[in-house]
């Protein structure tokens, strides 16, 4: 018994591949559910979108010359991915860590929480990529969008998403019951849509505010979503990718240190 | 199979296992017994590697703990205290699931599950959902699910607790099965039937730590007289007490009971026989005498 079976050692070799165990699981859960997935998580953007857009949009007229609701769908891919994989890694994954013990029974088999953590913080990046889609596809039905060159808003789109997954992922760890999460979304996530030009151009913002918001990974990704299915400017680019990517990371390996001490008492 | 030296894991402080060492052949069903908070269920963690003990060392299947517990566990199955099925999956996706996370292919995953299904007595109920299971059908799943790696090593906290006793005739049935295939067992119970019928070895555990490691047999006949009496009536422990003390090598009273332990009942059976208002029971002496003898008569929370 003090060899390892070939199958222990042959995946002892695509070691960093395990956390896929998890992605793969909850890929095969959602596809059950996809239909009321979907819906649940189109529907709420999509009725911004029709509403804000055509309501408020007429008493806007347009922003740059172009009409709110086109200015305002761009926001939505943001607002959509960035809903998508918190409520995924917040609510969903708390679930899995605490009340179906899901992530126990995972730990009981060769795997850490490192993979776990892992494996939850791509998925919720998945979905975001879903969710975003879905809304790009909207975009061009819509007319908003034309071409080619607007798809390169997807890698963006998981991006924002792994983003927003960190953090979510590090509010899991720490939290007692689902109570917590609301505080999350009142006290952070909702002030932070308003701060980063998803409802109404940054330049509104008195110029504080809008220091405040180039710190936030909102701000950034609204407008890498705005240059790249627009064309508008952007001023940094290159480092809109860069806060993101140091939200997802700094975010899951907080996350992975947090959820490691949690279930290793 | 498992070798435990010293082993010792604090909470703010405070040891709640202290010097554990016992160590489990290829083949054995090893029983850790205890009332609760005695430290059963954090040795089985350590063991596990899903928590890093303070001190000592544990070697798991030739493997050490927890520096390499995740390889170890290839050769592991679990069942553990609370039911961590996956809801989100039916009966077979449940079993094939778990596979996925020891690499196993789903094919070959797939091709497993009837068998463990049949095993498990779970032939007609693959495609129901977990919600939908009896608790005894959720343990035989969750005992079916540790097998999917065809496991050396088994690992179960307190197999049987919360299940009516037909559950718990056919969970032992399946341990039994296990141990004749060669398997190793390690569980730990506070039920004195149970690890009276299963277990080869039991290591007793109180605060902790070790009080008494044996066979259950051995346990029985090197710490306890052979013989108690069982004396039930209104205000039994006065008069016992005051007559029956000096003819029984112990005298133990808990409300309206007296329990005589002894190696020769004649005296104190004569003495009985002359207070009709008293109920007797003569009985051999079992686990349950040796574990009351060990960690005494007061509720653990």
């Amino acid at each position: 018994m003090t060899d390892l079976p070939a199958i222990a050692t042959s995946l002892e070799r695509e070691s960093p591949l395990r956390c896929l165990h998890l992605v793969h699981r909850n890929f095969l859960v959602w596809r059950k559910l996809m239909l009321t997935s979907m819906i649940g998580n189109l529907a709420e953007p999509l009725i911004y979108l029709i509403g804000l857009g055509y309501g408020i949009g007429a008493l806007v007229g347009s922003i740059d010359g172009r009409p709110y609701i086109t200015f305002l769908a761009a926001g939505m891919i943001c607002y959509s991915t960035m809903n998508s994989a918190s409520f995924e890694a917040l609510y969903s994954a708390f679930a899995r860590l605490q009340i179906q013990r899901t992530w126990e029974g995972i730990l009981h088999a060769p795997m850490t929480t490192d993979d776990v953590v892992l494996g939850e913080w791509l998925w919720a990046g998945l979905k975001a990529l879903f969710s975003g889609t879905a809304i790009l596809l909207v975009m061009y039905a819509f007319g908003i969008v034309q071409g080619i060159a607007p798809l390169a808003v997807l890698p963006v789109a998981l991006l924002v998403g792994l983003a927003f997954a960190g953090i979510a992922l590090v509010m899991t760890a720490l939290a007692k019951s689902y109570d917590f999460f609301t505080y999350y979304f009142v006290l952070l996530v909702t002030p932070m849509t308003f701060l980063s030009g998803i409802y109404f151009p940054l330049r509104q913002l008195p110029e504080v505010a809008q220091t405040v918001a180039w710190f936030l990974p909102l701000a950034h990704a609204a407008s890498l979503a705005r240059g790249l299915t627009l064309g508008d400017p952007m001023p940094w680019p290159l480092l809109s990718i860069a806060v993101l990517l140091a939200y997802g990371i700094v975010g899951v390996t907080l996350a992975a240190w947090l959820v490691r001490r949690r279930l290793s008492r | 199979m498992l070798e435990v030296q010293h082993l010792r894991k604090l909470y703010a402080g405070r040891a709640v296992v202290d010097d554990v060492s016992f160590s489990v052949a290829r083949g054995e069903c090893f029983g850790l017994l205890g009332p609760n908070g005695a430290g059963k269920t954090t040795t089985l963690r350590c063991c596990l590697g899903l928590t890093a003990p303070d001190g000592g060392s544990i070697g798991l299947g030739g493997l050490p703990v927890p520096q390499a517990a995740r390889e170890a566990r290839y050769r592991v199955g679990v069942v553990p205290q609370f039911d961590n099925l996956d809801p989100d999956f039916t009966v077979t996706e449940n079993l094939v699931m778990y596979a996925r996370y020891f690499g196993i292919p789903a094919r070959e995953a797939r091709a497993r599950a009837p068998q463990l299904l049949e095993y498990a007595g779970l032939a007609d109920r693959g495609s129901a959902k977990i919600d939908a299971l009896s608790g005894g059908m959720k343990r035989r799943l969750t005992l079916a699910r540790a097998l999917v790696n065809d496991p050396d090593i088994l690992f179960l906290d307190e197999p049987t607790t919360g299940l009516d006793p037909q559950a718990r005739h056919v969970i032992w049935d399946a341990l039994r099965k296990l141990a004749k295939q060669g398997k190793t067992l390690i569980l730990t119970t506070h039920f004195m039937d149970e690890a009276e019928r299963l277990c080869d070895r039991l290591c007793v555990m109180d605060a902790g730590r070790i009080i008494a490691l044996d066979s259950p047999r051995k346990l029985i006949e090197s710490l306890i007289e052979p013989v108690v009496l069982e004396v039930y009536g209104d205000d039994v422990g006065e008069w016992a007490n005051a007559n029956v003390r000096a003819l029984v090598e112990r005298l133990e009273v808990s409300g309206e009971t007296a329990f005589c332990y002894t190696h020769s009942p004649d005296a104190a059976l004569q003495a009985l026989a002359t207070q009709p208002q008293l109920r007797v029971l003569r009985r051999a002496a079992n686990l349950e005498d040796v574990f009351i003898k060990l960690t005494g008569r007061d509720i653990r929370d």
